[in-house]
């Protein structure tokens, strides 16, 4: 139980940790980092990956933005007001795309739902052991005849 | 109890695996544009995709739909695009050389800054409409793949004559073909 609190407030506390260089990222974004999250438009990957010469005009328009003191978002957003929503690599959190964000999301919930309720299962079908017998109690007679038997068997 | 929890999670991941099937199939077959490419090849003249897109040319929107009965070529090209240079001098021509007849040329500039690409009209003179397909949706619903690449729409509004992917510069055959079709579009 403790394990699975632990796990349920692992993602907010990470979240909180890394707050203030998200916020840092924001308003001081690099190339670097939006190379990463920005498409080349003919070449279908990410900027970092293109050396096409719409993805060179594109980090030229980025270091200019930076320069003039944009942030990460009013820079995406002047890209996409040019190239459409398909220039950014991570999909829109609207209609289809959607579904990126939260199928991920619906099959690890669904899995881990999966996993409880079939330990839960288990351990409550699970046939209880018997209790264990006190020491020194004697055994069942004809038991005991059986191991008096085996070990005449051994001794001789 | 436990058998009928079974056969429930069973059904449910069958479902599941339908549905993320369905899904798949529907993306495939709804493929932008591949049935403007399958339509030509056919030798059909499916009707052009409809536009309205923002000029760069002048201020204002530009209609497909208001063209109707003029013959369009409808070029896709982008500033940073070296063979869309080459080939916008034979496109102005064209366009000086046809209008008269009912012929407009309309290039769609797509994926390029609109900066750019008026700069770029500017330098190389270009007196056709000119306009700007911000989302790449017409681009997609023609499914353009690469610039340039030109259509040619009749007077109906329907394509006509060779979809030309590439420069109309780059063999003697697509020149001819490039004319041809801006026959066939004035034909009709």
């Amino acid at each position: 139980m403790r394990r699975l609190l632990l796990l349920c407030l692992l993602p907010p506390a990470l979240a909180l940790a890394t707050a203030p260089t998200a916020r840092a990222s924001e308003q001081h974004p690099t190339l670097g980092e939006l190379e990463g999250e920005v498409m080349c438009p003919t070449c279908h990957t990410t900027l970092d990956q293109s050396s096409s010469p719409v993805a060179d005009r594109i980090r030229v328009f980025i270091r200019a933005r930076i320069a003039a003191g944009d942030t990460r978002s009013e820079i995406k957003s002047k890209l996409v007001a040019q190239f459409g929503p398909a220039i950014l690599a991570a999909p829109p959190h609207k209609g289809f795309g959607l579904l990126a964000w939260w199928l991920p999301m619906a099959g690890l919930l669904a899995g881990l739902g999966a996993v409880t309720f079939a330990v839960w299962h288990w351990s409550r079908t699970r046939a209880p052991a018997g209790p264990a017998p006190p020491p020194g109690e004697a055994l069942e007679p004809d038991l005991e005849r059986r191991v008096d038997e085996e070990l005449a068997r051994l001794d001789a | 109890m436990a058998s009928s929890l079974k056969l429930a999670a069973q059904a449910l991941a069958v479902a599941a695996v339908v549905g993320l099937l369905a899904l798949l199939v529907w993306k495939v077959t709804h493929q932008p544009g591949s049935g403007v490419e399958k339509a030509l090849s056919a030798g059909r003249h499916p009707p052009a995709p409809l536009f309205t897109l923002t000029r760069l040319d002048q201020p204002g929107k530009l209609a497909l739909a208001s063209l109707r009965g003029k013959a369009v070529v409808v070029n896709f090209w982008a500033s940073w695009c070296r063979p869309c240079k080459e080939e916008l001098p034979v496109l102005e021509k064209t366009w000086r050389e046809y209008r008269k007849q009912g012929l407009v040329v309309v290039g769609v500039d797509a994926q390029d800054f609109t900066t750019d690409a008026k700069r770029f009209a500017r330098k190389y003179g270009i007196t056709y409409p000119i306009v700007h397909d911000a989302p790449s949706a017409t681009v997609d619903r023609y499914g353009v793949t690469g610039f340039p690449e030109t259509f040619f729409v009749d007077r109906e509004g329907r394509l006509v004559g060779a979809h030309i992917a590439g420069s109309i510069l780059s063999t003697s055959e697509i020149k001819a073909e490039f004319e041809d079709s801006i026959r066939r579009a004035l034909r009709s």
